[in-house]
């Protein structure tokens, strides 16, 4: 933790700071002692920051245009997108900031799934974490419903359905979400207050995600522990913010590029119809982010059993510290699990394949085969690996490696060899 | 401090913890319930519907509570398939027999039993329905015989109130 004993040096912030330390917040902030060996897969928390506060300002912007009413709701939309001054470049920035989000948070979850972020002592912020991803997949589906077309009213229709799995009270439940027999306007208004809400809630869980992050302090690309503050860490300003904002400055061209250039590419077609409770669109597909949990829920024939998969396989997440035996932080350092961790990236991106593709014939049967391996690797190789696997030796601080008197001698010398 | 006194003490806390608890659940209540249907939703109980111009082999779909019904006129052979099938092959055994009580009138929600998808007509393997969505495969009775889909399409509370004529709900 950074000096707990900052005095501001004018009087007005010392009489200020005694009354509201909100001084010591920020110098701890930005005196926060980093790793120096951070690379850019550690800038997505930057990047996420910005994802939400776009998420909030646009959705703001847009809910002051929109009309929450099954009548109107569709039209007010397509107001939005032909008279509302900017409305297309707000609307847009909105629907594709929703990809980016996934997009980012994505790669900070497998960052931290290499590198072994979620182990002791970071536990409680990966759990936050993942309470934030699920917040995140309510509030894209509830937003996803809003233009109240086609999609909107069939995704609603089969997510909401997911709930009459459960036995004797599923079916009460699911008309209590709708407030009615079928998805209609009480839903689209309850949708419309929750996804106002949900961005709120995140907001405040981000807070509790960074309080619990500065406790222990960053995880780093070699996993081991650090001296805080050291010769191995750095201030978080300049270095790692200006580091961040190189990062966010490539991220934006990434997302400019869909805003500008392809703003329908992630979106359906189906829903430019406005919604028809007479007729199911042929082909129902989730928005990019959630197939693979769509294809886990598909794979298994049984309807109960089938939503009891796909949950399971987002909250297995969160008990991921204590499935995960092996005391190595980072991949660097353990052959086997680097393997297997690539197997698992191709396994995800397998199955949000097939969770676009016709659940039949070869998609289904892959989809099976990925479905178990999704599991397995939580459940089986990971328990076992932390016995089996035979780690690399692990250096004993960040500049070690580099300035030699490395445990990890041969190694050193091999690259020594190299640059000969 | 005698043990008597802790008594009391205990009992005092509890039972406040108690009462509010109670009043805690009262207020929250209906802020649960008021997301039920109202009661302008529930009005919307049944609806007539005018069947004289549906052919055999034919199919109308019609809103009801916001969801569509289907009713089909069979076809001599669509009856007979569908009455000939044994209890043994089925996912939930239902009797053709029951499901539609004339047997040329077929009356059901036009909802898959799986997450709520309109089944498309005339398809599947079953020559019933076929839902597109997660695959689930309806005989001519609308009973579920392939897929996800846990049960048969639901048969509605229905009546003839006169020959051409079908009240539902």
């Amino acid at each position: 933790m950074s000096d707990h004993d900052y005095r501001p040096k004018s009087k007005v912030g010392q009489w200020f700071n005694d009354r509201l330390p909100l001084l010591t917040l920020a110098n701890h902030l930005t005196d926060y002692p980093t790793p120096k060996n951070l690379n850019y897969w550690w800038t997505f928390g930057g990047i996420l920051t910005f994802c939400l506060i776009t998420q909030i300002v646009t959705g703001l912007t847009l809910a002051m245009h929109y009309i929450a009413h099954a009548d109107m709701a569709f039209e007010s939309v397509e107001h939005i997108m032909r008279d509302v001054n900017y409305g297309w470049l707000i609307r847009y920035i909105h629907a594709n900031g929703a990809s980016m989000f996934f997009l980012a948070v994505y790669i900070h979850i497998f960052r931290s799934l290499f590198y072994g972020s979620y182990k002791a002592p970071r536990e409680i912020i990966w759990i936050i974490g993942i309470i934030i991803y699920l917040l995140m997949m309510a509030a894209a589906f509830m937003g996803y419903v809003l233009p109240w077309g086609q999609m909107s009213f069939w995704g609603a229709t089969v997510i909401t359905n997911l709930f009459s799995a459960i036995p004797l009270v599923g079916e009460g439940i699911v008309t209590w979400l709708w407030g009615g027999y079928s998805v209609d306007n009480p839903t689209l208004t309850r949708f419309f207050t929750l996804h106002y809400l949900i961005p709120f809630l995140i907001l405040g869980l981000v807070v509790l995600h960074i309080w619990a992050l500065h406790v222990p302090g960053n995880n780093n690309p070699v996993g081991i522990d650090i001296k805080k503050p050291s010769k191995d860490t750095v201030p978080f300003h300049p270095y790692i913010v200006i580091k961040d904002g190189f990062a966010l400055l490539m991220f934006m061209i990434v997302f400019a590029f869909f805003v500008f250039y392809a703003p329908n590419i992630l979106g359906h077609a189906d829903n430019y119809i406005e919604a028809n409770p007479m007729v199911t669109p042929a082909h129902i597909v989730p928005e990019w982010y959630l197939l693979p949990f769509y294809a886990i829920l598909r794979s298994v024939p049984d309807k109960l059993l089938g939503v009891v998969a796909m949950l399971s396989a987002i909250l297995i997440l969160a008990v991921l510290p204590w499935l995960d035996t092996s005391k190595i932080r980072s991949a660097v350092f353990r052959p086997l699990y680097k393997q297997f961790y690539w197997i698992l990236v191709a396994d995800v991106l397998i199955l949000g394949y097939v969770g676009a593709m016709p659940a039949e014939g070869l998609y289904l049967l892959i989809a099976r085969v990925a479905t178990a391996y999704y599991f397995l690797h939580f459940l089986v190789i990971l328990p076992v690996l932390g016995f089996k696997e035979k780690t690399l030796p692990v250096p004993l601080s960040i500049t070690e490696p580099v300035l030699g008197g490395s445990p990890n001698l041969a190694a050193a010398r091999n690259k020594e060899s190299k640059i000969e | 401090m005698s043990e008597k006194k802790t008594k009391r003490r205990d009992f005092l806390f509890t039972a406040t913890t108690a009462v509010g608890a109670v009043g805690a659940a009262a207020v929250v209540w209906p802020m649960i319930d008021q997301m039920n249907p109202d009661a302008s939703v529930k009005a919307l109980a049944s609806t007539e519907v005018d069947v004289s111009s549906l052919t055999p082999g034919n199919t109308l779909t019609v809103l009801w509570r916001g969801k569509p019904v289907f009713i089909r006129r069979r076809t001599q052979e669509e009856i007979d398939e569908a009455r000939k099938v044994k209890m043994e092959d089925l996912i939930h055994p239902e009797k053709d027999e029951d499901r539609a009580k004339n047997p040329e009138w077929l009356v059901m929600l036009g909802v898959c039993t799986h997450l709520g998808c309109v089944p498309l007509n005339d398809k599947g393997d079953y020559n019933g329905w076929f839902c597109p969505c997660h695959g689930s495969h309806y005989d001519t009775s609308g009973r579920i015989r392939k897929g996800p889909a846990p049960w048969n399409m639901e048969v509605p509370k229905y009546e003839f109130v006169d020959a051409n004529t079908i009240k539902i709900g």
